[in-house]
């Protein structure tokens, strides 16, 4: 039989049309794609996830449980760079994106297929040059890379990192301009821009960051490697550089990249919500138009990581009010969510229980943000553990659990199979209690003056260090559950159903896993998404 | 428990506790609304929970509703409109010393602070200040980003390579309190930290004259000044003249007029020809690589100390 037959034979999908490994390595299918991401990304996380465990782990003690500074130095820099670069801004783009944006659409695939497969070949020759850098020996530059340390006084693999980073980011400029293409042409008949899900909006405002932001932390990146490769004064003023402009170049990427890694939550958040308490989204317009404000202001609070670089101090004036407007946008949207459950029909399986600490979580990273965009408390709390609480709020409180809930709405649609409830139900559980543990701690250490990236700390901070690796415990183990039964339920879970959820959705309207064109007849769109209203209605007639 | 945690950190410095009050408000507004969104949360979801699997999705639902979206719009905006101007006052009186400020100054390298103060008395890790007076250091770096970082007195700033920032404190209580290197720096990043000592005004006195057997700053600076040959253009009338040339405005061959600061007297050491003064040639060679930060502060306490004499004695 040709490849065509049995993709045409009743019960034929998009993962059994073809077991072969060529079928999955050459693939331009999307579905699959997003396969090949899961799995790369899975596989990142769980190396920065190590590192961050192994931080912890020396932390329990002031001077250092395990291993020395230098070492300490690298582990923080391995758990950034992986987790931001190779799996928070890829995750739920590269893999929910690529899987659902043609489904939500109506369409076949994305509008570049091939060039889509390409995306994912970029990244992971990126990934693997900075998997190269860490066996290699590693680096200690920081996430952040500042200047002139990482380009004049560091021995360790710094090209060799920024120059996998480099490469990554293509994949993003790709996937991000594939993805405003396919949202711009490909959308079904009757899906004007006001009936799309808002999953689309966020992941349409997310591509734009991706296109605009990512060539500047190229650009960065090349100039770190020009300046440690041919001395030519960029950043070092030894060289006759000037220090400060790495961090307008790095924060111009790198704090629109935060909403990288939020926008697409929010879009997920949208659709559990919705789905899991059957009532159409409260505020449709705001929260869409929310998203596009988040991208557009998001550009221009770069300066509020700077307040104390030297930066002018009435320049840190300017990016405070603007980092303020920015907080807006994001109040609208946790306010039209929670009014979405108002006297709705609301279950509690386990995508629920990740968007309910979702918007819990992304709260309190939100309100925490304006103590950083105020000035004055900032030159306090400014790099201190107050920051990087903040930020695991946003990034895993936020960003991971949305994609935790987009995994869990979306997996019966992936995989065909449903996995275990109760179990599920329990890991949202610990990992929401073992992460509050984790990260409210740092809020105190923080205030009470801890500095981040320290191996060692004055022996005063240990009680509350001792609480938090308690709490990385518990989140650990909360994360390795979910593996467990995802895998287990690929091959022993029961068949899921076209839609489990009775949600709204093109791609609930296909089979469970969907055929490789995705939809048997192209789908015509006659109303507004969410109808769940209209489906009460029908109910009552009948 | 291998040590009792505080909450708060100590209030130390006459700008802590308006930082803190500050801080305060921030944590009412959140608490406020972390609660009102977990108890609207926590109230929607047992009320509307599904109560059987097939129960059928709600009618008549509500979707829309401008009154709540502008009302949850504005307040936030307000809310946020005070706290950055309630920030921007405390950031602003934060950020700059006022002009009877002992100067202190600070050299950070990887992975020690050097401290020096104006009488030529130096320490390594530690700060000396007395208490009730306001303290201005004057800070750079002889290699990477480093940040000053003192968590009783609630203010922090970067310490940069090739420039100066200045970073002001008064402190309000005897006693001994960390500071903190809070800019990575590189390996020994977390060791480079020391203490501050808040001494009565008698008791630092004390401290700072017990064991000087070198010269002040500026007389060590007027030592370079001769071994450096600065003298012969100078002091001769070939380049512009020192006396009474500190914290007064420079007029520059572009036209441009500059005040004659800490930062401007750096530059012209170690980039001079980056501002000319109007009326003199370019002719003056860099001292960069031969001067050290160091013995550029002590220049630059020398050409303050012709200021002050000039300001003393009242001739023109």
């Amino acid at each position: 039989m040709s490849s065509s037959e049995v993709a045409n034979r009743p019960g034929a999908n998009y993962l059994n049309v073809d077991y072969g490994i060529k079928s999955w390595l050459l693939t331009t299918d999307h579905k699959r794609i997003a396969w090949l991401y899961l799995v790369a990304i899975t596989f990142f996380f769980a190396v920065g996830g190590v590192a961050a465990t192994l931080m912890r782990l020396n932390l329990l003690e002031p001077q250092g449980l395990l291993v020395e500074p230098e070492t300490y130095n690298k582990l923080f820099s391995t758990h950034g760079i992986v987790m931001i670069f190779l799996f928070l801004v890829p995750s739920i783009p590269a893999v929910l994106g690529n899987f659902l944006i043609p489904m939500m659409l109506g369409a076949r695939d994305v509008a570049f297929p091939r060039l889509n497969l390409l995306s994912w070949y970029v990244f992971m020759t990126g990934g693997s040059i900075v998997m190269y850098a860490l066996i290699a020996g590693g680096v200690d530059t920081g996430w952040t890379f500042y200047t002139p340390l990482s380009t004049m006084y560091l021995n360790t693999h710094v090209m060799a990192t920024a120059t996998g980073i480099f490469i990554a980011g293509f994949s993003s400029i790709l996937t991000g301009l594939n993805f405003v293409v396919t949202i711009h042409k490909m959308r079904a008949p009757g899906l004007t821009w006001f009936r799309l899900p808002l999953f689309i909006w966020a992941m349409y405002a997310t591509s734009i960051i991706f296109i605009i932001g990512t060539p500047v932390i190229a650009i960065s990146l090349a100039l770190i490697v020009i300046e440690r490769l041919f001395h030519v004064g960029i950043f070092d003023p030894a060289l006759g550089g000037d220090p400060i402009l790495f961090q307008h170049l790095f924060w111009f990427y790198s704090h629109p990249a935060v909403y990288v890694m939020i926008l697409p939550s929010m879009g997920v958040i949208s659709e559990v919500i919705t789905a899991l308490s059957h009532k159409k989204i409260f505020g449709y317009h705001f929260i869409a138009f929310s998203s596009i404000a988040i991208a557009a202001i998001g550009f221009l609070v770069w300066g509020h990581h700077m307040f104390v670089s030297g930066q002018s101090i009435y320049a840190g004036l300017v990016f405070s009010a603007l980092s303020m407007a920015v907080a807006i946008p994001s109040a609208v949207k946790v306010f039209n969510w929670t009014a979405t459950l108002y006297k709705g029909s609301i279950s509690y399986e386990a995508p629920m229980l990740y968007a309910l600490g979702f918007i819990g979580l992304f709260t309190i990273g939100g309100l925490t943000g304006l103590y950083l965009a105020t000035t004055a408390v900032d030159q306090h709390v400014h790099a201190t553990y107050f920051v990087v609480a903040h930020f695991h709020y946003i990034m895993v409180g936020g960003a991971i659990m949305g994609y935790m809930a987009g995994i869990h709405f979306w997996w019966p649609k992936i995989s065909g199979k449903l996995y275990p409830d109760g179990w599920s139900r329990v890991a949202a559980v610990i990992i929401f209690v073992g992460f509050n543990l984790t990260f409210f701690p740092q809020f105190i250490l923080g205030y009470l003056g801890m500095p981040r990236r320290y191996a060692v700390y004055p022996p005063e901070f240990q009680t509350l260090n001792v609480i938090s690796t308690a709490g990385a415990t518990i989140l650990g183990l909360g994360y390795i559950i979910p593996l467990i039964y995802f895998a287990w339920s690929v091959r022993y879970g029961a068949p899921a159903g076209d839609n489990p959820w009775q949600a709204t959705g093109l791609e609930w309207t296909t089979a469970s896993p969907p055929p490789t064109h995705n939809f048997e007849e192209t789908p015509v769109v006659t109303e507004e998404p969410y109808g769940y209203d209209r489906i009460a209605e029908e109910i009552q007639v009948a | 428990m291998p040590h009792a945690f505080p909450l708060f950190p100590q209030e130390a410095s006459t700008l802590a506790p308006a930082v803190d009050h500050l801080f305060y408000f921030l944590t009412a507004v959140s608490v406020f609304f972390s609660a009102l969104i977990f108890l609207l949360i926590f109230y929607f979801a047992v009320k509307y929970r599904r109560r059987s699997k097939d129960e059928p999705p709600p009618k008549n639902q509500v979707v829309n509703n401008i009154p709540l979206e502008i009302m949850w719009t504005v307040i936030p905006m307000i809310l946020v409109t005070i706290m950055y101007f309630w920030g921007a006052d405390i950031f602003v009186r934060n950020s700059l010393p006022p002009p009877n400020s002992t100067e202190i100054f600070v050299i950070g390298k990887q992975w020690m602070w050097h401290i020096e103060h104006t009488n030529g008395k130096r320490e390594i890790n530690a700060l000396h200040i007395p208490e009730g007076v306001p303290i201005k250091l004057t800070m750079t770096s002889q290699d990477v980003i480093h940040d000053f970082f003192v968590p009783a007195f609630r203010v922090k700033k970067d310490v940069l390579p090739d420039r100066y920032t200045t970073e002001w404190f008064e402190a309000t209580k005897v006693g001994k309190y960390h500071f903190f290197c809070n800019q990575y720096c590189g390996m020994g990043h977390s060791l480079m930290r020391g203490w501050v000592y808040v001494m009565t005004p008698q008791n630092y006195e004390k401290w700072l004259n017990s064991g000087v057997t070198g010269a002040t700053m500026a007389e060590q600076g007027e030592k370079l000044y001769h071994q450096y040959g600065c003298i012969t253009c100078h002091g001769t009338g070939k380049g512009p003249a020192f006396v009474g040339l500190f914290g007064k405005p420079v007029k520059l061959s572009t036209g441009q007029t500059v005040i004659a600061n800490d930062s401007y007297i750096r530059e012209s050491i170690l980039y001079p020809s980056a501002q000319i003064v109007n009326g003199y040639p370019a002719i003056m060679p860099t001292f960069k690589g031969q001067v050290t930060e160091e013995q550029v502060l002590q220049l630059t306490a020398y050409i303050k100390s012709l200021g002050s004499k000039e300001r003393n004695t009242g001739t023109p």
